[in-house]
């Protein structure tokens, strides 16, 4: 159900701009990577190329491979849209639909594409999915009322919920919490550690302490100066990357000496 | 090493603010008002004078009492609330005043003959504008049903598809289209009409196709404007879920703006409803009812009111009645479909709760 990500030295470009470079790394299946780093040095540039999110913006492109299952995301005979089916992606800010109903969010990436579904399925999709994303019992009394309508913390696991709904590999995660107050925050970390028995997840976070707690791998990027591509750093087990890093920057990053 | 001394801070009182009480913009009203009359009154009254009058006393007694009572922020504040007032006033003015003509002129002939009666064969008093009514309704129809998924489609292509040169292109386009005078775009039709059939024609599709230069640059413009306001977010949530752009487009963006959209659609409407000189030239006027756009003249309310009126036939009261009860209908649907586009958005719009 989940699966391996094999990157090799992307280069990700906005137009002219190489925003980040050289990329590599190994994201493990059925773990948490973290991704750590100041602001402005590509993690979400970098998470968003994982699933082809990145060319959604003119003029912005990739160079590398991105290699899922032994197949190259970013070959020739590869559809964006089967990618972004198969890796999921929650957003900083909740995103719900407006016009939708909590259900029919749920439901939204069955119903926007056309997907017949009988009526007992649709409710078994829409009941185990908000069960997954620890929203059910808010929110099954009130179903049919619009998503717009709940809280921010509520809002996200509602998009948890809609992104887990199409059974994707790989959920990634920008900065899931970063508008939450720490009450949904927690809610959404302990979502974190129950769903990764079931996928790959990939979470950029500016919080270190959430970095520790819910991640087993870390990966540190980093940036020279303004209009300098970001780059990573190092990447390795989230313990010794806070207690022993073999970076110096790093080191500096995670004890809060900088950044 | 330097010392740093602050300098003792002047007390922050909070001070009692006096009011002026809530009475006393009335109070000043009906004093500036009787003041104003009885001025009036020595150098000969009249009404326009008196309310301008009135308006400026009221002013200056207000502001100076509350500059003398509650200090020169709130005076200001009132002086800015007379101001805004008085506009708003002034912009009534010829609403109430349209409204009431066109009510009580029309109202002589807003009788059940005026539904269904034509003007075939009618001298003199009866009558009536079916054949008018059913023209303005077969021709906006028309011109709605072409117009709008043009206009509406070019919004799409611009918004979300259109880069580069093409698209500046369509844009510019569009801006000298919304120029366009409505004779022109009548002209237009018929020189096209003559050229594909012939001189002399006049039919009611001809009248369309004029209207549709007129109405779609006003769909395109101001779909484009509320597409754009359409979050970049969902966008990027509905392809997150792996739903191909043309989807999203459908049922996310549209989706979302359809209210928006179908009050732009609504504006578009009554903008074209209540043309004239277009529909003269390419329509003529006809005093029978004429359901076929393809095959002859048709008759429209404006041009009805204005035949009405411009070539009256005897007794003069009852051509003039009929061209103000014209106009009457003509203002009731564009306010019945202001009415039926607000009932629309108002079960298509997001909602929150
Ligand atoms: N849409 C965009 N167009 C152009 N440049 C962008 C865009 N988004 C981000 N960038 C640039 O890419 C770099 C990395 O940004 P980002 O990935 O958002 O950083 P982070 O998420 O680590 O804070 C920054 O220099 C930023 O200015
Ligand atoms: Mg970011």
């Amino acid at each position: 159900m989940s699966k391996r990500i094999d990157v090799s030295d992307l280069n990700i470009y906005y137009g002219d701009f190489l925003a980040v470079e050289g990329v590599s790394m190994a994201i493990e299946p059925r773990s948490v990577t973290a991704f750590i780093g100041p602001s402005g040095c590509g993690k979400s540039t970098f998470l968003r190329s994982l699933n082809r999110m990145h060319e959604v913006i003119p003029g912005a492109r990739v160079e590398g491979k991105v290699v899922m299952d032994g197949q190259d995301l970013y070959g020739s005979d590869i559809d964006p849209v089967d990618v972004r089916r198969t890796v999921g992606m929650v957003f900083q800010r909740p995103n719900p639909f407006p016009t939708m109903s909590i259900a029919e969010n749920v439901l939204a990436g069955a119903r926007l594409n056309s997907k017949r579904m009988r009526k007992s399925e649709a409710d078994d999709l829409v009941e185990s999915s908000l069960q997954g994303a620890n929203l059910w019992n808010e929110v099954k009394d009130r179903l049919d009322r619009p998503g717009a309508g709940l809280s921010g913390g509520q809002q996200q696991r509602l998009c948890i919920a809609r992104a887990i709904a199409v059974k994707p590999q790989v959920l990634l995660m920008d900065e899931p919490c970063s508008a939450l107050d720490p009450i949904s925050t927690l809610a959404i970390e302990d979502l974190i550690q129950k769903l990764k028995s079931d996928y790959t997840i990939v979470i950029v976070t500016h919080n270190m302490q959430q970095a520790s707690r819910v991640s087993d791998m870390t990966a540190f990027f980093n940036i020279a100066g303004t209009g300098k591509p970001g780059k990573l750093i190092e990447m390795s087990d989230t313990a010794s990357i806070f207690s022993n890093p073999s970076q110096k920057a790093t080191e500096d990053y995670v004890s809060g000496r900088f950044g | 090493m330097t010392q740093l001394t602050t300098p003792p801070r002047p007390a922050v009182g909070l001070g009692t603010t006096r009011h002026l009480p809530a009475w006393a913009p009335y109070a000043a009203l009906a004093v500036s008002a009787a003041f104003s009359g009885a001025v009036l009154a020595l150098a000969g009254f009249n009404t326009a004078g008196w309310l301008v009058l009135t308006a400026v006393v009221f002013t200056v007694l207000l502001v100076s009492a509350s500059r003398a009572v509650e200090g020169p922020r709130k005076a200001t504040d009132r002086f800015v609330t007379s101001l805004v007032v008085g506009a708003f006033l002034l912009a009534l003015i010829p609403l109430v005043s349209v409204a009431w003509t066109v009510v009580s002129n029309g109202a002589a002939r807003f009788d059940v003959e005026f539904f269904t009666y034509s003007m075939r064969g009618i001298v003199g008093e009866g009558g009536g504008a079916a054949h008018a009514i059913a023209g303005t309704l077969i021709i906006t129809a028309i011109t709605t049903v072409i117009s709008v998924p043009i206009g509406i489609l070019t919004a799409v292509y611009l918004v979300e598809y259109g880069r580069g040169s093409v698209a500046r292109t369509i844009t510019f386009l569009v801006d000298v289209m919304t120029g366009i005078p409505s004779i022109v775009a009548g002209l237009f039709s018929v020189a096209l009409f003559t050229l594909l059939l012939g001189p002399g024609v006049r039919l009611g599709i001809m009248g369309s196709v004029a209207l549709c230069v007129l109405m779609i640059p006003v769909v395109v413009r101001s779909t484009e404007e509320i597409l754009r306001l359409v979050p970049h977010e969902l966008r990027e949530a509905s392809y997150a879920l792996g739903v191909p752009k043309w989807r999203t487009v459908v049922k996310v963006v549209l989706r979302t703006s359809v209210a928006g959209i179908g009050t732009g659609v609504t504006l578009a409407i009554a903008r074209v409803i209540g043309e004239t000189a277009p529909l003269l030239v390419t329509l003529g006027v006809t005093s029978a009812i004429n359901y076929n756009p393809f095959d002859g003249r048709m008759s429209t309310l404006p041009t009805f009111a204005w035949f009405s009126y411009a070539t009256p036939t005897l007794p003069v009261e009852a051509s003039i009645d009929r061209a103000w009860t014209a106009a009457l209908v003509l203002v009731i649907l564009v306010m019945l479909f202001n009415l039926i586009a607000r009932i629309v958005s108002r079960a298509f719009s997001p909602k929150t709760r």
